[in-house]
């Protein structure tokens, strides 16, 4: 428990430690802590910048709905008028159509009805003939009767 | 109690107050001293093995261990060891900010040293006071030396040697900061001319010139004695020790409880000698009005 030349070793050592702590030691360590805390300042300032951008993304999102949604109830009642007209257009071909289609049966019944009119006239003219021929049991003149048979017919 | 008992006890504490001191004794000639008393003869040019080789050893594992954190540091994810070390220098650097205005970047990193390096030394006052000692003993014995003659003091810092070098170190930085912030006659006028005034200068040179060598001494005396006490306390246990059933048991028990108390001296010392260091300086860097 004497003060002898540890002392002076001492302090020797005590200033070699110090020495190397101060060059070495230290400024790694304290370099690292600020590059920490450096990044964790721009993680949270990047949070924060995304936060904000995410609203306004959100904010936009929103208007683009709003406006796709604008431009759909657009398109959809074009489409539904757009869809009335060719319904009404359709129609009215189907009338034109239908109305050509019944004029044309019509006019076929019309034709057929004055073919058959024709032909029944005509048998008639001769059944009347035959039947007369049978009835008068005599030869009489065709072309002497002709007038009256035909008549006759006319009458049917 | 016997005389030879008393005497075997008293021995006991000499033994372990003993450093294992090397130089050249005026009778014997260069070797280890043999006694305390052959310590004190060897006078100024001896040097303590015990208390260079410890102290030397806790520095270098120190700086090993922080410089090898250093090396491999990242500002990324900390592994345990790092954020061991991150947490001291956290530490040590929040009170350099909180005691230190000015700017220099050697404080913090002094700051660090002293609080490890004591912080280690006086862990060293953990250990159960007779292991290194014992075995230090048993070893010396193989080379034919009388393990009773072979002392060993495990806690540098229970050596005024280790306490003064670190303190009287301090003092010469604060010297040389006061100095050179204030210049040689700022320097003297604040020794010379406070609290009273140019014409009471002989007045103030003295109260100046304590209150600054009161600085080292009261670093190193506090550190110093707060140390030797405890590892007295240590010492006086274990003579409980050998002394039947009971006194073991008293002694077992007394050894823990006091062990859980210094945990908390040896860091409370640490700490204390940092932050002086660091409010010295703070008071050599600034001008006094």
């Amino acid at each position: 428990m004497n003060i002898n030349l540890t002392l002076f070793a001492q302090m020797i050592a005590f200033a070699v430690f110090v020495g190397f702590c101060m060059k070495y030691v230290w400024p790694p360590i304290v370099n690292a802590l600020a590059e920490r805390k450096t990044k964790i300042a721009e993680g949270l300032a990047a949070a924060e910048r995304g936060h904000q951008e995410k609203a306004l993304g959100e904010q936009r999102a929103l208007e683009l709905m709003k406006d796709a949604k604008a431009a759909a109830a657009e398109i959809v009642g074009q489409a539904q008028k757009r869809a009335t007209e060719i319904v009404e257009e359709a129609k009215g071909d189907a009338r034109a159509e239908g109305g050509r289609l019944v004029a044309s049966a019509q006019a076929e019944i019309d034709r057929e009805t004055n073919r058959a009119r024709e032909e029944l006239r005509e048998r008639v003219a001769s059944l009347a003939v035959a039947a007369a021929e049978k009835i008068l049991q005599k030869e009489i003149d065709v072309a002497a009767h002709r007038s009256l048979v035909d008549s006759f017919a006319k009458q049917l | 109690m016997s005389s030879s008992e008393a005497l075997t006890s008293q021995g006991y504490i000499q033994h372990h107050l003993t450093n294992l001191t090397l130089g050249v004794h005026p009778e014997h000639g260069f070797g280890f001293a043999h006694s305390s008393a052959e310590a004190a003869e060897m006078g100024f040019w001896a040097i303590n093995i015990d208390t260079m080789f410890f102290s030397i050893l806790l520095g270098a594992l120190f700086i090993w261990f922080f410089r090898g954190v250093a090396e491999r540091i990242t500002a990324g994810v900390p592994g345990t060891a790092q954020n061991f070390v991150e947490w001291i220098v956290d530490f040590v650097e929040e009170n350099v900010r909180g005691s230190f205005s000015a700017r220099n970047p050697m404080v913090a990193p002094l700051a660090l040293t002293i609080f490890a390096w004591v912080f280690m030394m006086n862990l060293m006052d953990l250990l159960p006071v007779d292991l290194l000692p014992y075995l230090f003993g048993q070893f010396m014995a193989v080379f034919g030396a009388d393990p009773h003659h072979v002392f060993l003091r495990v806690v540098p810092t229970t050596d005024p040697n280790a306490t003064f070098g670190m303190a009287l170190m301090v003092f010469f930085l604060v010297l040389y900061y006061s100095v050179k912030m204030k210049g040689v006659g700022g320097f003297l006028g604040e020794l010379t001319l406070q609290p009273f005034g140019k014409w009471g200068m002989p007045a103030n040179l003295l109260l100046e010139g304590i209150s600054l060598l009161s600085k080292p001494l009261s670093l190193a005396l506090r550190l110093f004695g707060n140390m030797y006490a405890g590892e007295m306390i240590f010492i006086l246990i274990a003579l409980l020790y050998g002394g039947g059933v009971v006194l073991n048991m008293t002694g077992g028990l007394l050894q823990f409880v006091w062990a859980v108390f210094h945990i908390l001296i040896i860091t409370l010392q640490a700490f204390i000698f940092m932050v002086l260091t660091i409010v010295y300086l703070d008071m050599a860097h600034q001008e006094h009005h």
